[in-house]
């Protein structure tokens, strides 16, 4: 492979690269303004959609597609929202761009804003990023400064006010309509849908939640053009009529048993294991790795034998895993064991559930109790046909809940049950050696004590 | 006609219905299960249990194609076409897993919980959980704390449904209730020093499809199987909520809010749902009685200054007394059923055909109160004003109020009267009362007794609204219909019973027969010939028909 030179991620290691002197010499705001005075926002719309820019915040869905869902000539408001919200476990690639780029990712809010016709921008900020949010809130103020926001930006008739919101440290809350919910001063509780945010989001009114990279990403595109976009990553599969391709950079954040953990940007498309040998200089300690999961813990798991897959869109898809997520890889070395993973992963679905659906909110705590017990052990192989039948039934797509965090909690259950089942089986008789066989329903319950 | 295939039966619904997959199923005699999902409320979507398996069918090639995973029928709404499977295997294994997960945490108290009998939770296991307990947890905390005055909340009883939650937004506008934690380990609270007190909080007991909420009132008094129920009609305003009476060897337990929705939707509020203690004070009146001639000096207790007399006695010489007396004024209470108030009149007629008719006194406290979600709570406290009046109107005493007869009684034009009262509160001041302490012969018909009571000359009891039955008019002039829910106490006839009598008709009350007397003869109850049905009849629209 060619080397990569990373453009999200230009300004790291820049001396005071967050600044907007240093991102206007690196050519920044420039495209805004040639956008501005040149273009109709449904130039700008054309032109994210045929860039085949596909949103980085984990469902890949087509950016330029989802604006054009938005209601045309709509009398009232229409809100963007940012959805900064980073919290998919191994996931730290908007943290990068809002600390060390923050005018890359306000360039693309104002370009996506114009293009969507919002004249407010809301950025829903994790709360654990106190960096970030300063970053962010004095890159706001030097683009107001400079009239890249506010009142009649750069003397069009296009105004836009843009609203840091610190959010209150809720996983949920990343789900786009969690994050409208709580953006709306409600407990985050994901809308049912439809309406989709497009048509009623926000104060339900039309609404676009976009990622922080996505944003980086419109900026990218419009300093460097489509052509330069679509060289990187890997073309739609002419076999597949659905796949609409993966083109572009990504942040990769690389994580766990590596030697060099960090924040990557590399083409879409590149192997898990191009990304662990070439980047993070292989697993640590000389070791091999035993999973790796390809994009959030809730992406689910690879195998040592998987690890050639590209991670595009596409690609984590075609060996068990929900998708590419966030693309934040997590290595597992040989020597960890896939039960502490599991257990590790449950207990962070059972805090995070939100509670509303009844399968999500009973099906993730009964798992990591069953876990618990495994761990402890009292673990029977019967365990691990209920923890499967949990995993397949829980989510979206079997259709049992609202939104998609019962299928970020199953497809651990499911990919390290499937593809590590002897570990578990081991362990199980290993840690309950009388016990493990026991098949019968579990004991009524016990009597209740005198009250 | 749009046309809906639930589970291959096609069924026609209205072109211009909304309708949602539970209630187009309901139509087709399916019951799809459902705990969040409440027609008075808003879609959640939340509880899982009403997950189905839908799809559409093409109008023009008839070919079906179906959604390839279950949808929820509460928020998939139905259209021509719509395909609906409520009895796949997919279906039953969704159902049995949610019964399975809701029971996780349950502690499955039946036999200590107020609900047994009338739970959801308990219903759909039956008939859609299985029968082998999976999951070996123990949820055994059994905490319960009061979230407000008049409610209980048991909270591992509860399945997360947010109804209440939702009631207190969108209904009572109070938002006292809400859902605090997260997950397996969320629940429902109040913020602290903001308890749920509001008139229309009982309305969450009946909401709540478990035994998690629990109405203090009702809370431990009666097993759920132990009560019948009675369609009746509240009389604590003039609203006139349907409601069920709920009762067991005639002590009534509770009142429980009907659906009609001519009327009040779902819902009751708390003044009418507690007003029936009432019924079971032991201060009532509970015997017809005589002034003794003797001890009219004042002298003695009022027990000693009256002589109890036989009902067949009071037929007869409460007849005699008035007609003897002279001029006569009789108050028809807006307690009474338009039957009641009809006989009256009839009576009072027969014994003095000069006899002067006015409505009897209308309790008015503080002014109509409307919730945000429209449930309005009428300043007048009585069920029958609309009634009484249209049947005064009948007698050429149309208009003719309490104030009315307390003035002609004044002006001396009166020699005896008639006040017929019902009141559940203290209605009468004594000076009011000292109006009628010249009259020959007073008649007081009441529940309790009163200032006016210790003058009368007859002291008569009065029935309570179950203890009742006919007809009442709310202030919309909405007719409803209604039987007797319990007998009244030894010793009391209801009022239909002594007119009935005292008219001289034979056997027992038949107040429906008088309500088709009523109907046949007077235009303005037309609508109430035939049988009345069980949500009412608007007496406006069958005039203008």
């Amino acid at each position: 492979m060619t080397p990569f030179k990373p453009v999200l991620l230009e300004a790291v290691g820049v001396p005071d690269g967050h600044s907007i002197a240093s991102y206007k010499s690196r050519g920044g705001y420039a495209p805004l303004e040639k956008a501005l005075a040149e273009k109709q926002p449904v130039d700008v719309v054309e032109m994210v959609k045929s860039s085949g820019l596909r949103g980085r915040g984990g469902a890949g869905f087509s950016t330029g597609l989802k604006w054009t869902f938005l209601p045309k000539d709509h009398p009232g408001p229409i809100y963007l929202c940012i959805n900064a919200d980073e919290s998919e476990p191994g996931t730290f690639n908007n943290r990068i761009l809002m600390e060390d780029d923050p005018h890359q990712v306000i360039e693309g809010i104002i370009l996506s804003s114009y293009a969507t016709r919002a004249s407010t921008a809301y950025i829903y900020l994790r709360y654990e990023y106190p960096q970030s949010w300063h970053r962010l809130q004095a890159a706001i103020d030097e683009a107001y400064a400079a009239g890249y926001l506010g009142k009649n930006i750069r003397g069009t008739n296009f105004s836009l006010d843009v609203y840091l919101h610190r959010g209150a440290a809720a996983y949920i809350c990343g789900e786009e309509t969690g994050l409208i919910e709580s953006l709306e001063g409600k407990r985050a509780w994901p809308r049912i849908k439809p309406p989709f945010p497009a048509i009623e989001g926000l104060f339900r009114k039309p609404t676009v939640v976009n990622n922080i990279e996505t944003m980086a990403c419109v900026a990218q595109i419009a300093r460097r053009g489509i052509d330069w976009f679509k060289s990187i990553g890997v073309p739609a599969d002419p076999a597949n009529p659905r796949d609409p391709g993966s083109y572009g950079p990504k942040l990769y954040c690389l994580s766990g048993h590596v030697e060099k953990p960090g924040c990557y940007e590399a083409p879409l498309g590149i192997t898990a294991r191009q990304l662990i040998d070439q980047f993070g200089g292989g697993v640590w300690k000389g070791r091999k790795a035993k999973a790796v999961i390809p994009g959030g813990i809730s992406m689910g798991l690879m195998t040592e034998s998987e690890l050639d897959t590209p991670l595009d869109f596409a690609g984590p898809g075609k060996v068990g895993c929900l998708g590419l997520g966030t693309a934040a890889v997590v290595v597992i070395d040989d020597q960890t064991s896939i039960v502490d993973f599991l257990h590790n992963s449950c207990r962070f679905f059972a805090h995070e559930s939100c509670g509303q659906c009844t399968p999500c909110r009973e099906g993730t705590s009964w798992s990591l109790r069953m876990l618990e017990r495994i761990k402890a052990g009292q673990g029977r192989l019967r365990d691990l046909d209920l923890l499967l039948e949990i995993g397949n039934t829980m989510g979206m797509m079997p259709g049992s809940t609202i939104c998609g965090l019962a299928d970020g909690a199953a497809w651990p259950i499911k990919n390290a049950i499937k593809k590590f089942r002897g570990e578990f089986e081991d362990y199980i008789k290993r840690t309950n050696p009388s016990g493990w066989m026991v098949t019968d329903p579990v004991p009524a319950l016990q009597i209740v004590g005198a009250h | 006609m749009p046309v809906v295939i639930v589970d291959g039966q096609e069924i026609e619904i209205g072109a211009d219905e909304r309708l949602n997959c539970i209630e187009a199923a309901r139509r087709a005699g399916k019951e799809i299960p459902h705990y969040c999902w409440h027609p008075g409320l808003s879609v959640v979507a939340s509880c899982r249990m009403c997950l189905i398996e839908t799809g559409q069918r093409d109008a023009a090639t008839g070919k079906i194609s179906m959604v390839p995973k279950l949808v929820p029928g509460c928020q998939t709404p139905v259209k021509d076409g719509t395909v609906i499977v409520t009895e796949s295997q997919l279906v039953k294994d969704s159902r049995a897993r949610v019964e399975e997960a809701l029971l996780i945490d349950h502690p499955i108290d039946c036999p200590i919980c107020d609900k047994a009998g009338e739970c959801l939770l308990q219903d759909y296991h039956f008939e859609h959980g299985q029968a082998e307990r999976r999951a070996d947890l123990h949820p055994f905390t059994s905490r319960k704390r009061d979230v407000g005055p008049t409610v209980t909340l048991f909270v591992d009883r509860c399945i997360m449904c947010t109804r209440c939650v939702r009631f207190t937004r969108e209904v009572s506008g109070a938002s006292e209730l809400m859902v605090v934690s997260r997950g397996s380990t969320e629940e429902i609270d109040v913020f602290p020093g903001f308890p749920l007190d509001n008139k229309l909080a009982g309305n969450v007991v009946d909401l709540c499809p478990v035994g998690a909420l629990g109405d203090k009132d009702f809370l431990y008094q009666q097993r759920v199987w132990f009560l019948k129920r009675e369609a009746n009609v509240c009389g604590g305003c003039s609203a006139g909520c349907s409601i069920h009476t709920e009762h067991n060897q005639d002590t009534v337990y509770r009142l429980k809010p009907r659906e009609n929705p001519h009327v009040n939707t779902w819902w009751m509020c708390d003044d009418g749902r507690y007003g029936w203690h009432h019924l079971h004070d032991q201060s009532r009146v509970l015997s017809a009685g005589r002034r003794r001639e003797a001890n009219s000096n004042g002298h003695g207790t009022p027990g000693d200054a009256f002589e109890a007399i036989e009902w067949a006695d009071v037929v007869t010489r409460l007849r005699d007394d008035l007609k003897a007396a002279g001029r006569l004024a009789v108050a028809v209470s807006p307690m009474l059923t338009v039957e009641e108030a009809w006989m009256l009149c009839a009576i009072a007629r027969s014994i003095d055909p000069e006899a002067f008719l006015t409505l009897g006194h209308v309790p008015v406290v503080g002014a109509d109160e409307t919730f945000p979600g429209g449930f309005t709570i009428r300043a007048e406290k009585c069920p029958n004003r609309k009634g009484v009046e249209e049947v005064l109107a009948l007698y050429g005493a149309g208009g003719r109020s309490w104030d009315d007869l307390l003035a002609h009684v004044a002006a001396g034009k009166a020699d005896a009267a008639w006040v017929t009262g019902g009141y559940p509160t203290p209605w009468i001041d004594d000076t009011t009362a000292a109006t009628f302490a010249d009259l020959e012969c007073l008649v007081v018909q009441d529940l309790f007794e009163s200032s006016l009571m210790k003058l009368a000359t007859w002291r008569l009891p009065a029935a309570g609204f179950a203890e009742r039955a006919g007809t009442w008019v709310n202030v919309a002039h909405h007719a409803q219909s209604f039987g007797q829910a319990i007998k009244p106490p030894a010793g009391v006839w209801p009022e239909g019973r002594l007119f009935w009598n005292m008219l001289g008709r034979r056997g027992l009350y038949d107040p429906v027969g008088v309500r088709q007397q009523i109907a046949g003869s007077a235009a303005p109850f037309a609508a109430l010939a035939g049988d009345v049905p069980a949500n009412g009849v608007d007496l406006r629209v069958r005039q203008l028909a």
